[in-house]
Order: structure tokens, then sequence, then C-alpha cells
């Protein structure tokens, strides 16, 4: 097998573990809308990492370009979240609106913004970032992918039992002793790191989905919260396996056939007779 | 001052939200082996009150102690759980405290809910799910419990057994248990204190003596005072 092919499966593969218990809460705590918003959003963090690539010449030598937009998407994914953490507890607009709002008009600037830049001679493949590029991973962004993930999945392993308690009831947990606050704000940047690494997989557009659609198809097998996790983690990285072979061998844009693998995977446990319930 | 008997005492506590006074000049005092019930209508600021006493909400105004290290037991009003989620009630349990499987069955039993040990939770009936919100307080092993509207959507025969369970639970623990109630249909009479909020503390004492109190009649109505049934222990203190 190809080089670009072990990379594109180690990334994939990679993603998707983190995806799954990352992508349970997001359903649970129903913040797919959220989820999005911030994935739209990452398109501004990369007009902003070109925009500095064309003006800093004199920096580059410490950053990869890949690097460069890497961290610049993850700093407006952070920017944007802790946006919407004070939006949230504002009453004016209610919050879908809101959120509806920022992630398109993220989008728009940050394309706006690209178009000016490619006046100025810069030449992008949008298309690698609305729907990912996971044939042309290269080492470093496997880096990110394994160090970030693995950063994720620590945090997350030791927050977990607080942020399982806050999700089902929010005061019972603070009365309890769980520090609310601190734990919803971990939470929230670690959304926002999944995105900014899994942007090379499948794209900012279908980023969601490789969080939703293998925890939807998780919930149909699992009788607790910690079955449900791994078995969307699971359940992610067979979508990836799929997806792949089908990109390879019908030629196929590779993130949109993970998405369609994975939505498959959904349907059939969907349509798997419930024999224990 | 003598604090070793008092879990939780407000003075003079003000609450605002957004210009409206929900709680003006409350105090109140909450000792260990009593049993305070706090009721009024809609709106009264009852569920504030009692947030400002577990420390969820600081006050505008007045102080608030709170016994250092104390073990607290809440049981929400409700708790609506999408069914997304898979939870069983052991899981649920476990969550609040990790215990072993052998107590978390001895406290469910003890809440009569040991059939519920491996139940979904979004199956529950209305009465089973207080049962196990009680069952998941208990197991904090708490000094102070915290009941908010126990008998909620449950009927009227479980109601009858929720307060016999509460009673028995203070007899056996020892703990103060501060009860809010939003019904007037029931006042245990096991009840020492009954309190009568309506943003200002209204009327205050046994629930025998407030029955016949012009601000509580004033406050619910001279029909609250023919409707109101109060439940007798068939045990007496």
């Amino acid at each position: 097998m190809e080089d670009f092919l072990w990379r594109a499966l180690l990334g994939g593969l990679g993603v998707a573990v983190i995806a799954g218990p990352l992508g349970c809460f997001i359903v649970w705590r129903r913040m797919a809308y959220f989820g999005d918003t911030l994935a739209h959003s990452a398109l501004l963090g990369i007009a902003l990492g070109f925009l500095l690539n064309l003006k800093l010449t004199v920096h580059l030598e410490l950053l990869t370009l890949s690097s460069l937009l890497m961290l610049s998407t993850l700093i407006v994914c952070l920017a944007i979240a802790l946006l919407l953490v004070i939006l949230e507890s504002q009453k004016r607009f209610a919050t879908d609106t809101l959120l509806g709002i920022l992630a398109h008009s993220a989008l728009s600037l940050g394309l706006v913004a690209l178009a000016f830049l490619q006046g100025e001679g810069l030449r992008i493949d949008l298309y690698a970032y609305l729907f990912g590029d996971l044939l042309a991973i290269t080492r470093t962004d496997l880096y990110w992918i394994y160090g970030g993930g693995g950063l994720i999945l620590l945090s997350l392993v030791f927050i977990w039992q607080s942020l399982l308690s806050i999700t089902i009831h929010e005061e019972l947990a603070q009365v309890e002793g769980v520090s609310v606050a601190w734990i919803r704000l971990l939470f929230m940047l670690m959304v926002a790191l999944v995105i900014a690494i899994a942007m090379k997989i499948v794209g900012i557009l279908l980023i969601t989905s490789m969080l939703i659609i293998p925890a939807a198809a998780a919930r149909s097998l699992a009788k607790t919260p910690e079955q449900m996790a791994v078995l969307a983690s699971i359940i992610g990285a067979l979508a990836v396996v799929i997806g792949l072979t089908l990109s390879w061998h019908w030629d196929i844009p590779t993130g949109p056939a993970v998405v369609v693998a994975a939505t498959l995977l959904f349907i059939l446990t969907f349509l798997l007779p419930r024999t224990a319930r | 001052m003598m604090h070793d008997n008092t879990l939780v005492q407000v003075r003079h506590v003000d609450v605002q939200f957004q210009q409206h006074t929900v709680l003006q000049d409350v105090s109140l005092k909450m000792q260990r082996d009593e049993i305070i019930t706090l009721i009024g209508p809609n709106g009264a600021g009852k569920s504030t009150l009692v947030r400002v006493m577990l420390g969820l909400l600081i006050p505008h105004k007045g102080s608030v102690f709170r016994q250092p290290n104390m073990r607290v037991g809440y049981m929400p009003q409700r708790l609506t759980l999408d069914p997304i989620l898979p939870l069983t009630v052991t899981r649920f349990l476990t969550l609040g405290s990790l215990k072993k499987t052998a107590i978390i069955q001895h406290v469910l039993t003890e809440v009569g809910a040991e059939h519920l040990f491996k139940r979904p939770i979004q199956s529950l009936s209305g009465g089973e799910m207080q049962r196990v919100l009680l069952a998941r307080a208990l197991l904090r092993e708490p000094d102070l419990l915290v009941l908010d509207e126990p008998i909620q959507g449950v009927d009227v025969t479980g109601q009858y057994e929720l307060y016999e369970l509460i009673a028995q639970i203070r007899k056996q623990r020892g703990c103060g248990i501060l009860m809010v109630s939003h019904d007037l249909h029931l006042v245990m009479a096991a009840t020492d204190c009954v309190v009568c909020l309506n943003q200002k503390v209204c009327c205050l004492g046994h629930p025998k003596t407030v029955v016949q109190d012009p601000a509580y009649l004033k406050l619910f109505g001279p029909r609250a005072a023919r409707d109101l049934a109060i439940y007798t222990h068939s045990h007496e203190q």
C-alpha cells in the first residue's frame, strides 16, 4: 500500500477515535449546531492564516504553512467558542438564531477575505478546506492529529464523570460539588481543538457529521454511556476504512465518502431488530 | 454563637432578578434532625431560597452561613433525560457518589425501588423517578437533605408512601430535611415547621398553628383552610 494511503488511514482513524466520545457528548448536550458554527468559523481561521503567511514572511522558518493554518484555525475556533459562551447568557435572541448568524457570517467573511488574497496572487483549493483532503495528509498533520487527539482523550477521561453528571442535571451536579463553569469551558475548548485537527479529514462542512453520525449509530447498540462512546469510535473507524476504500476504487472525494459510509452504518444499526429492549 | 447544630442559616437575604424582587429580607435557620417545609404560591421565591441555601446563588444582601464540610443530598424537582443517552438507574446513582453495588441496592431497597436496579431511566414512571432521585440524595449520606417538590407527578398512594419514607429517614439518619411544596393539600404533620413564603416570610410555625394564622389565610385564601387536609402520621412522634 502506498505511503499516502497509510497516512490517510492513520489520520482518519485517529480522528474517528476522538470524534467517538466527543461526538457522544455533542449529541447528549444537543450541541450539534454549536459544533457546526465552530466548523464554519474555521474558514475565517484559514483566511487569517493565509493573511499572516502573506504579511509575515520573516517568521516562517519556524512554522510550515500547514502548521500556521492549524494554529490560526485553532485560535479563531477558540475565540468563537468563548464568544458563544458569553452570548449564551444574553437573552435578546434565541441561541440557535445567533449560532446561525455567526456560522454563516464567519464563513462568508472568510470567503471574502480569501477572495481578496487570491486577488493578490494566492492560489488555494477551497474544496479541500470545505470537504477535506484526506489523501493529502502529511506527517505533520498526523503529529497534530495524534498529539491534539491524545490531549483531548486524556482530558476527556479525566472529566468524564463530571461532564456526564452536568449533562444529565446541571444543578444537581453543582450541588454535589462539580465545578460546572470550568468543565463546560474545558469541553468547549476540546470541541474547538477537534474541529481544527479534523478539518483535513472531512472538511469544514462535514466535521459535525463525523461527530454526530457515529454517535447516533452507536446509540442503538449501547446500554451505558461508556459503551456508546467506545462503539461510536469503532463505528467511526469503520466508516473511515469503508470510505477510503470506496474513494480509492471509485475515484470519489474521500471526505464525503466517509460520511456516506457512516450514514449507511447508522441506517444499519437503526434497522437492527431490538431484541433486548 | 453555637453553630454545632445549625446546618444552614440565612439572615436578611435579598435577591433580585432584573429589577424584580424575588426574595426580600428572608431569614431562616435549618438544623439537624428537623423537617422544615417551605410553601408558597407560584413565583413566591421558594426555588430561589433553596438555591441560596444550597450555595448555588449568592444573594444581593444578607448573609448565608453553611456548615463547613456539610454533606448535602439534593432531590431536584424533575429530571428529563433525552432517550439518546442510555442510562440505567444504577449508572445514574453512581454518578452522584461511587458506591459499591451492595450499598446502592441497600439504599434502593430503603426507598422501595430495588426492582429498578437495571432499568433505563427513561422508562421510569413519575413515582419511580422520585424514588430514584431520593436514593441518589441519600447515597451522599447527607447532613442536609433538600427535597424540591418531592411528590410532584406521584399518585396519591405514592404521595403518602413518600411522606412516610421521609419521616423515617429523619428518624434513622438524623439529618435536617428541607422540603419545598407547591401542594397545599397535604402537609405532613411530622413537619416541625412550616414556612410560608411570598417574597417575604409571611408566617412560620408548627403546621397546626400556621393553618390558623391570618397571614396564611390571606396568602392562600379562606378556601385553603377548608381544602387543606393535614396528613396525620399514624405513629405519633
